[in-house]
């Protein structure tokens, strides 16, 4: 490609090149719209308050010649009540559940739905397909006395990881199930037909056949479970008690409580954003893949 | 191979099934009627009370401005995230440098937390050291108190537009990437090239996955709810309510279960008319190409 453009006569040169520049020029100034309020809450995470109104697009400095370029973080460890940290440990167990148990649940749902024949298939595909259509609006004041009500029989339930574990996992079991049901359903047969033949057991087939084949699919659809999960913001404000709460819901309250500490608001943004970001650079093929593929569930 | 086995379909499919009728299908009927009942204050004991709650929605001032906000959400999403995807979609498909850059750089204010982004954007106006405020600073110009009762709407609606793009950018990118390339190649023989070639060939071709995605738009603007909550609660005096935090804040804050309950059952019930709308258009204009 590179030599195909040197052969150009020299008029062609410039006529490409010119409508070329306009459209790196636009493409640019929407990168620059997307990246830019990231780079200014990453770099005014190291700074006083100070030196972030008087010069916010400048590196840190005050805290760095001071060696304590953690100031603002340090500042968020201090609240026991809103603690990010343990709020990002709360975000991690209950969406790692999450995804754990929709992977397990769904996975076994998607291979009967792909390998199996009985009568109800096309119905329980409609089913869960409908199902998608709920929003979390027209459920979360029910589930609200549903969580109550089995709180009210097993102590200690109400307020726990679970509250938000239960819910999450039904809510988005649907999208991984129809993803890894179509997913298997392309799988070769063969393998499965002869572990059959030599008497494997069917529980012995999902395991050790199946589910090692679904791996790609498994990760795509992980991924974006795990974070739907860990950016859900209303299940857990609704149901969890103050201790479990995980940094989408704390990051929610940062404003009434540092409002005076512009670092520890932008600290707290850093925290949140930059273990998704790093999740995201590793695996953005398997994201953006799994995103759109997942449109439906927005 | 096919398997019948009666015992492994039901241990293997009835969790999964279980628990989105308990937790998806059972509240959804649920909250059909409370939305009929007094229910408030969680208490255990609630009358019904038949149509009052509706009759309460169309006399709630505050619904008509959430009704309003939501619907100007809704025509900004569907203008802007699809226009300026479909545009930026044309562009990069356009270049050959820097094609993964930019799709990477698009892409990832989806995989953002709504709530991380709402406090961004809520920074991002504040007065003080607000990043807006340091940007018009550089060029010389007066401080702004940007959120305000008139502007509020308008600039919750940035931070909502500004994560989505980006998602409507990669389905159109890869939309024209399975445009055939014989189609192009025939096209740039009858000397049809660049605008041309995007406004006759690339969007009626892709034309489907335009209408897909009006739809999810549509559906997603209504589902908006932590940006905003986290950026403005709606406020201030209520300018940036929107169905879904006013739908919250009756539920959560002033206890109102069953009126809480019925502005759910309008959300769907705006949802499904708008869905069976655009599908009808659709249908239609598909009979024009």
């Amino acid at each position: 490609m590179e030599n195909k453009n040197k052969l150009i006569p020299v008029r062609g040169i410039y006529k490409i090149k010119g409508s070329k520049l306009i459209t790196y020029i636009v493409l640019s100034l929407w990168a620059i719209t997307t990246i830019a309020p990231l780079v200014w809450i990453f770099i005014n995470a190291f700074k006083n308050n100070d030196e972030i109104i008087g010069s916010a697009f400048s590196l840190p400095k005050a805290y760095l010649d001071s060696g304590t370029i953690f100031q603002n973080f340090e500042t968020l460890k201090r609240f026991s009540e809103n603690n990010i940290f343990r709020g990002f440990k709360n975000s991690l167990i209950m969406s790692g559940s999450t995804l754990l148990l929709i992977l397990i649940l769904g996975s076994m749902a998607a291979f009967v739905l792909a390998r199996f024949k009985f009568r109800f298939t096309k119905a329980v595909k409609a089913y869960l397909v409908a199902s998608m259509l709920i929003p979390q609006f027209a459920v979360i004041v029910p589930n609200f006395v549903i969580m109550k009500n089995i709180g009210d029989i097993f102590e200690g339930f109400q307020g726990s990881y679970l509250t938000v574990i239960i819910p999450q996992v039904a809510g988005l079991m649907n999208f991984a199930i129809l993803m890894l049901t179509s997913f298997m359903s392309g799988l070769p047969k063969e393998l499965e037909e002869a572990a059959l033949i030599d008497g494997c057991s069917i529980p012995g087939i999902f395991t050790r056949i199946t589910i090692p084949l679904t791996i790609p699919a498994l990760v795509s659809v992980g991924i974006m479970e795990f974070l739907w999960s860990y950016n859900d913001l209303l299940t857990p404000l609704v149901y969890l008690s103050k201790r479990n709460m995980p940094v989408t819901v704390l990051i929610s309250q940062v404003q009434s409580l540092y409002s005076t500490d512009y670092g520890a608001m932008m600290a707290a943004i850093f925290i949140t954003v930059l273990p998704v970001l790093i999740l995201y650079f590793i695996s953005q093929e398997y994201v953006i893949k799994g995103m759109t593929a997942g449109a439906v569930k927005g | 191979m096919v398997l019948k086995s009666k015992k492994y379909i039901f241990i293997f499919l009835f969790p999964a099934i279980l628990l989105i009728t308990i937790f998806l299908y059972y509240p959804l009927g649920k909250t059909v009627q409370y939305s009929f009942t007094d229910y408030s204050e969680w208490s255990p004991v609630f009358n019904y009370i038949g149509w009052e709650n509706f009759h309460r929605l169309f006399t709630d001032s505050i619904i008509g401005k959430s009704l309003i906000n939501t619907l100007i959400l809704l025509v900004g999403c569907v203008v802007v995230e699809v226009g300026v995807a479909l545009i930026l979609a044309v562009l990069v498909d356009s270049i050959k440098r820097g094609f993964r850059f930019f799709r990477m750089v698009f892409f990832f204010p989806v995989v953002i937390s709504g709530s991380a982004i709402g406090l961004m954007f809520y920074l991002a106006f504040q007065y003080d050291y607000g990043l807006m405020n340091n940007i018009i600073a550089v060029f010389g110009m007066e401080k702004i108190n940007w959120i305000t009762e008139n502007s509020a709407m308008y600039l919750v609606l940035i931070p909502v537009l500004w994560q989505y793009v980006g998602f409507y950018f990669v389905i159109f990118l890869t939309a024209i990437a399975n445009v055939p390339a014989d189609i192009y190649e025939s096209a740039e023989l009858d000397g049809i090239t660049g605008f041309k070639k995007t406004i006759y060939i690339t969007i009626p071709m892709i034309q489907e996955v335009i209408v897909t995605s009006l739809g999810l738009v549509i559906a997603g603007s209504l589902k908006v709810f932590d940006i905003v909550f986290v950026m403005t609660n709606g406020g201030p005096l209520d300018a940036s309510q929107l169905l879904s935090t006013y739908q919250y804040q009756q539920a959560f804050v002033y206890n109102n279960q069953g009126y809480g309950s019925a502005i759910s059952v309008l959300i769907i019930t705006l949802g499904l008319i708008i869905y069976i709308v655009t599908n009808k258009l659709a249908q239609q204009k598909e009979g024009l190409y």
